[in-house]
C-alpha cells in the first residue's frame, strides 16, 4: 500500500524548549494508526503541525517534512489542509447547539437554490437547498453505520451524537481522505464507544485513513493497524497492532520498563507501611461532581505520617479527590478523619480539622494575586485558627497584627527560598516557582495534620521543583504530618510516596508500591488492569 | 529621584494631572476677581459634606461587590431617618443623632435585603446595582406620598398630607456639625478676628480673646464681615467615621472581605463564607451612605425628597475613582484625595469661568464639569490588574 501521508523527521521546539524531534511514520490509504503517548508526549503537537496551526507559525515553525500523495506539502492554513482532504474530530466539540445536525454538518458548505439574485449578486444571497442538504447529511452519517436524525438540535442530542455528527462533517466533504480523531472516545459510555469503533472500521474499509489518538489502549489495540507510540517528543517504538498487548504498549508509553526481580519483598513491606501507625484518614464511597474531573467511587487509606500519592491521566478524576474532601466541589460519601466521620462540603469545616490543601489551580484558587506575600502566607491561618490576631477591649474586636504577618513572611521566604523584593512584594508580580512556594508556606502555616499537595510542580523550573519536593518530606518527617500527594509525574510520586494510587475513570485502579515496575504503573493509567490479570495489587 | 519616581506611579498621573489643574485655578482665581477665601470655604464645606458619601462605597468595593451604583438606597434609609426625627420634634443634637440611628437601622434592613439579592447576581453587581437604585427611588415616590408624616413643617400645606419635595431642617439641626467647634474668620472694624465656635476669638496683634461679649457676633449692632469659615464638625466627624472604617478593614472580618475582594475562590478555600462578607459590606455601604446624607442635609440646610437621591451615587462614585480607586480596591487615600480634587474642581470651574466670560452660567457649567468628570473617572475604571 502506498502511503498517503508521511511524516519526515518531524521535529519543533517552542522557545527552545523541545517538544518533538525526528518523528517519521507513514498512513496508508483505509489504515487506522493508533498514536499513544502520556500527556506531553506530543502527540497535539505533532497533528497541530500537520494541520499547520497558527500557533505554529508564531512559535517559528518546524522541522522535518509532511508528504502528501507522495509530494511535500507546506499547508498556509487549517483550511488548506481541510481543502487537501484531511478532516480533524478535536476533544473539544465544535458545534453550534442552536443548529440542526444538518446544519452543522454542512456549514458553510451548503447546497444553494440558483436564482437570478445568484446571478445578479454573489451567492451570498441565495436560498438553502434543504431537500440536497439533507440527502447529503444522511449520505455522510450512513457511511458511520449510525442513525442521526437530521432535523435534531445539537443541544438536544446525548454526547455520542455530538461526536458522531462531528465526524459526519468531515466526512461529508467529498474529497476526505484522512482523519485524525483526538480522543473520540473520551466522552462516551462504553456501548457508545463500541459503536463508534465499527463505524471507523467501515471508514477504513472504504479507504479512509485515520489516525486515531486516544489514552484507551484496549481501543487502540482492538481498532488500529498500526501503533506509533511517541514519549518525551520522540517516536518510540511502531509496532502492528496484531499480536501486541495492552501491556507492552503501557510500559512503552511510561519507559522503560525497570528491573523486577527481587523486589517484590521490598515492595510488600511498603504496602505495609506504618502498619503499627493508625489510619488518618479514610475514604469510602466518595464522588466529586469536579467539572472534567469527576470522581465516582473512590475508596482509600492512609496512616499517620505517609506520603501518600495519587497519580493518573489528566481528566481521570484525581484532581477531584482533594477538591471533593476539601470541599471545593460538590462531594458526598464517608470521609473519616482519625476515625471520626467528617463533614463534606465546607471548606471551613475541613479546615478547621486540621487539613490543608495547596491547589493545583495556583492563581485562581491559591493565591491573592493582588495582595502581599505576608497577606498570603497568613491569612488562612488568621481566619481558621485566630493567629495574627490582638484582642482588643477585652475580645470585642480581633485586630490584625501585621507585624507578626510579616515576621511569619520573612520567616518562610528564607525557609523555601522565595526570591522577592520583600515580604510585601504583590503575588501577582512572582515567578510560577515562588508562588508555588507561597501557597505551600500558606498550607504549612496552617500546621496541618493531613496536608494534600495537588500538582505542587506544575509549571515551575527545575530549581523550585527541587525545594518544593524536599520542603515536603521535610514537613512529613519534622511533624509527622500525613500528606497526600496528586500529581500527573509518575516519577514525582515515585520518588517521594511510598504507595502511589492510579486514579483511572473516576475510581481507583489500583494502589502501587513505589518500587513497582513502571509498566504496571502504565496498564493501571490505561485502565487496562481487568485484561492484565497482574497489575492491581489493589488494597482495596 | 527614585523616591519622586515611585510617589508618581504611586499617586498616579491622572491624579496629578488634575490636582496641578486645581491649583491653577486658584492662581487664577484673585486675577479675574474671584474671592479665593470664599472659594476655599466652599470646597471645605462640600469636603465635609459629601466625605461620608464617598466612604460609603470602600466596603462593597473591597468585597468585590464594585462600586454602589445603589447608593441611593442607602440615602433613602438616611431620609427616612431624617424626616423621622423631624415628625417626632426632636432639635439640636438631640435631634441629629436620632435622625442618624434611626437611618442607620433602616439601612441595616434594606442592607440586607440588598446584599442577598446582589448574591444572586454575581458578575453582574453594578448593573443591578444601578436598577435597586432607580426602583428604590421611585418606590418612594409613592411613599412619600403615602406615609402618614403629620409635621406641618414637611407636608404639603393644602392637602395636609405627602411631603413636600423640599423640606428645610431650619430650626431642627441646621448647621449641627459645621458649627462644632467651627473655625471662622471675621474681618471687624477692619481687623482680622479668629474665632473657635464663635466663643473664643484671636485678634492678630492684640491678644487672646476670652469670650466675645454677649457670645454672639451676629447679634452686634455692626454686622462683622466673615471671611471665611471651616466645618471643624463635619471634617471631624468624616475623619472619625474613616477611622471606623479604617479600622473595620484591621480587624479579622474585615480582612477577609478585603480577602472576598481580591480573589473570591481564595476566600472560600480558606474557609470564609463568600456570601456572608459580601452582605455584610453591602450592610455598612447602605448604612453609611445613610449616615451620610444626614450629614449632607444639616450643611445644606435641606432634605430633597423624590428624585433626590438619583443625583447622589454618581458624584460620590466619581470622586473615588478620581483618588483613584479600583473596582476591587479602594483605600481611604483614594477617598480623601478624590473628594478633594472633585468637589475643587466643581467649586473653582463654574466660578473662574463665569468671572471670566462676565456671564452666570454657572449652572451650566457645574454640570458640564461635573458629568465630564464622572466620564471620565468611569473610564478609569477599566485599570483594574488581573
Amino acid at each position: 500500500m502506498d502511503a498517503i501521508l508521511s511524516f519526515r523527521d518531524i521535529g519543533k521546539q517552542f522557545y527552545g524548549n523541545r517538544v518533538l524531534s525526528g518523528v517519521s511514520f507513514d498512513v496508508a490509504a483505509g489504515q487506522i494508526i493508533g498514536l499513544v503517548g502520556e500527556n506531553g508526549a506530543g502527540k497535539s503537537t505533532l497533528m497541530k503541525i500537520l494541520f499547520s496551526m497558527p500557533e505554529i507559525h508564531e512559535t517559528g515553525g518546524y522541522e522535518g517534512s509532511i508528504l502528501w500523495n507522495g509530494s511535500e506539502v507546506k499547508f498556509k492554513t487549517p483550511f488548506d489542509a481541510l481543502d487537501a482532504g484531511i478532516g480533524m474530530v478535536h476533544q473539544e466539540f465544535s458545534l453550534i447547539p442552536g443548529f440542526t445536525t444538518t446544519e452543522n454538518i454542512l456549514l458553510n458548505r451548503e447546497s444553494l437554490h440558483r436564482s437570478v439574485l445568484t446571478d445578479i449578486f454573489s451567492t451570498r444571497i441565495s436560498m438553502l437547498d434543504r431537500e440536497n442538504m439533507a440527502l447529503r447529511s444522511k449520505k455522510a452519517i450512513a457511511k458511520l453505520g449510525v442513525t442521526l436524525d437530521p432535523n435534531m438540535l445539537i443541544k438536544e442530542m446525548p454526547v455520542g451524537h455530538k461526536q458522531f455528527t462531528e465526524i459526519a462533517r468531515e466526512l461529508c466533504r467529498d474529497k476526505v481522505k484522512l482523519i485524525v480523531l483526538d480522543e473520540p472516545s473520551a466522552v462516551l459510555t462504553e456501548s457508545e464507544a463500541e459503536v463508534l469503533l465499527s463505524s471507523l472500521r467501515l471508514l477504513a474499509n472504504e479507504g479512509i485513513a485515520i489516525i486515531f489518538i486516544s489514552h484507551r489502549l484496549r481501543e487502540i489495540v482492538d481498532l488500529c493497524d498500526q501503533i506509533v507510540v511517541l514519549r518525551d517528543g520522540q517516536k518510540i517504538s511502531e509496532l502492528p497492532a496484531k499480536g501486541s498487548s495492552v501491556k507492552t504498549i503501557a510500559s512503552l508509553m511510561v519507559g522503560r520498563s525497570v528491573e523486577t526481580q527481587g523486589q517484590t519483598d521490598v515492595a510488600d513491606t511498603y504496602m505495609n507501611y506504618g502498619s503499627s501507625e493508625p489510619i488518618a484518614l479514610s475514604v469510602e464511597q466518595l464522588w466529586v461532581d469536579m467539572p472534567g474531573e469527576t470522581v465516582r467511587n473512590v475508596a482509600f487509606s492512609v496512616r499517620k505520617g505517609e506520603i501518600f500519592g495519587i497519580g493518573g491521566l489528566a481528566g481521570q478524576g484525581k484532581l477531584g479527590i482533594p477538591n471533593g474532601i476539601m470541599g471545593l466541589s460538590p462531594s458526598g460519601g464517608n470521609v473519616k478523619l482519625h476515625g471520626k466521620p467528617m463533614q463534606l462540603g465546607s471548606p471551613y469545616a475541613a479546615l478547621k480539622r486540621g487539613l490543608a490543601f495547596v491547589s493545583e489551580d495556583r492563581r485562581g484558587v491559591g493565591l491573592l494575586l493582588d495582595e502581599g506575600i505576608d497577606w498570603n502566607i497568613a491569612f488562612s491561618a488568621m481566619q481558621i485558627q485566630n493567629k495574627f490576631l490582638k484582642p482588643l477591649l477585652g475580645g470585642l474586636f480581633q485586630w490584625r497584627s501585621d507585624r507578626e504577618m510579616l515576621n511569619l513572611a520573612n520567616e518562610y521566604i528564607k525557609l523555601l527560598e522565595i526570591k522577592c523584593t520583600g515580604a510585601r512584594q504583590r503575588v501577582g508580580n512572582l515567578s510560577g516557582g515562588n508562588q508555588q512556594k507561597v501557597c505551600l508556606a500558606k498550607a504549612f502555616a496552617l500546621r496541618p495534620d493531613i496536608l494534600f499537595v495537588s500538582e505542587p510542580t506544575r509549571g515551575i523550573d527545575v530549581g523550585a521543583k527541587l525545594v518544593v519536593l524536599e520542603t515536603l518530606k521535610k514537613y512529613n518527617s519534622e511533624y509527622g504530618a500525613t500528606i497526600i500527594m496528586i500529581s500527573s509525574e509518575l516519577e514525582e510520586l515515585r520518588s517521594i510516596c511510598k504507595r502511589i494510587a492510579i486514579v483511572y475513570e473516576g475510581r481507583i485502579e489500583g494502589i502501587l508500591p513505589h518500587t513497582a515496575p513502571l509498566d504496571e504503573f502504565g496498564v493501571l493509567m490505561a485502565g487496562a488492569k481487568s485484561e492484565t490479570q497482574q497489575g492491581g495489587r489493589s488494597e482495596n | 529621584m527614585e523616591q519622586i519616581k515611585r510617589f508618581l506611579s504611586d499617586f498616579g498621573l491622572p491624579r496629578i494631572i488634575i490636582a496641578v489643574f486645581l491649583l491653577a485655578l486658584f492662581m487664577m482665581a484673585p486675577a479675574v476677581g474671584v474671592n479665593v477665601p470664599d472659594a476655599l470655604k466652599d470646597v471645605f464645606n462640600r469636603f465635609g459634606m459629601n466625605g461620608i458619601l464617598v466612604l460609603a462605597l470602600i466596603p462593597m468595593i473591597q468585597a468585590g461587590c464594585g462600586l454602589n451604583f445603589g447608593l441611593p438606597l442607602g440615602i433613602i434609609a438616611g431620609l427616612l431617618g431624617a424626616t423621622i426625627s423631624i415628625e417626632m420634634g426632636y432639635v439640636g443634637a438631640y435631634g441629629f443623632f436620632f435622625a442618624i440611628l434611626t437611618a442607620l437601622s433602616f439601612g441595616s434592613f434594606f442592607g440586607l435585603a440588598y446584599g442577598a439579592l446582589l448574591n444572586r447576581v454575581k458578575g453582574g453587581e453594578m448593573m443591578i446595582a444601578t436598577y435597586v437604585g432607580l426602583s428604590s427611588v421611585m418606590l418612594m415616590q409613592i411613599g412619600w406620598l403615602a406615609l402618614p408624616y403629620k409635621s406641618a413643617v414637611m407636608i404639603y400645606g393644602f392637602s395636609g398630607e405627602g411631603l413636600r419635595p423640599t423640606i428645610s431642617v431650619d430650626g431642627f439641626w441646621r448647621n449641627i456639625l459645621d458649627n462644632f467647634m467651627s473655625i471662622k474668620i471675621y474681618d471687624i472694624f477692619d481687623n482680622m478676628v479668629v474665632t473657635i465656635s464663635d466663643f473664643w476669638a484671636y485678634i492678630p496683634g492684640i491678644k487672646w480673646y476670652g469670650k466675645i461679649p454677649g457670645n454672639d457676633i451676629g447679634k452686634w449692632l455692626y454686622e462683622p464681615k466673615l471671611i471665611f469659615a471651616f466645618p471643624t464638625g463635619t471634617i471631624l466627624l468624616f475623619l472619625f467615621v474613616a477611622l471606623i472604617v479604617w479600622a473595620f478593614f484591621h480587624m479579622k472580618t474585615g480582612t477577609a472581605m478585603t480577602a472576598v475582594g481580591s480573589n473570591p475562590i481564595y476566600a472560600r478555600a480558606a474557609g470564609i463564607n463568600v456570601n456572608r462578607m459580601r452582605t455584610i459590606s453591602v450592610m455598612l455601604s447602605t448604612m453609611l451612605g445613610a449616615m451620610g446624607i444626614i450629614v449632607y442635609q444639616q450643611s445644606f440646610g435641606f432634605i430633597q425628597l423624590y428624585d433626590g437621591p438619583l443625583y447622589m451615587a454618581f458624584p460620590a462614585i466619581a470622586a473615588i475613582l478620581i483618588g483613584g480607586a479600583r473596582v476591587n480596591k479602594a483605600s481611604l487615600p483614594n477617598v480623601f484625595t478624590g473628594v478633594i480634587l472633585y468637589q475643587g474642581i466643581l467649586v473653582m470651574t463654574p466660578l473662574i469661568f463665569n468671572a471670566m466670560l462676565k456671564l452666570d452660567m454657572s449652572d451650566v457649567i457645574r454640570i458640564i464639569v461635573s458629568q465630564g468628570m464622572i466620564l471620565y473617572a468611569l473610564t478609569r475604571k477599566t485599570k483594574v490588574l488581573k
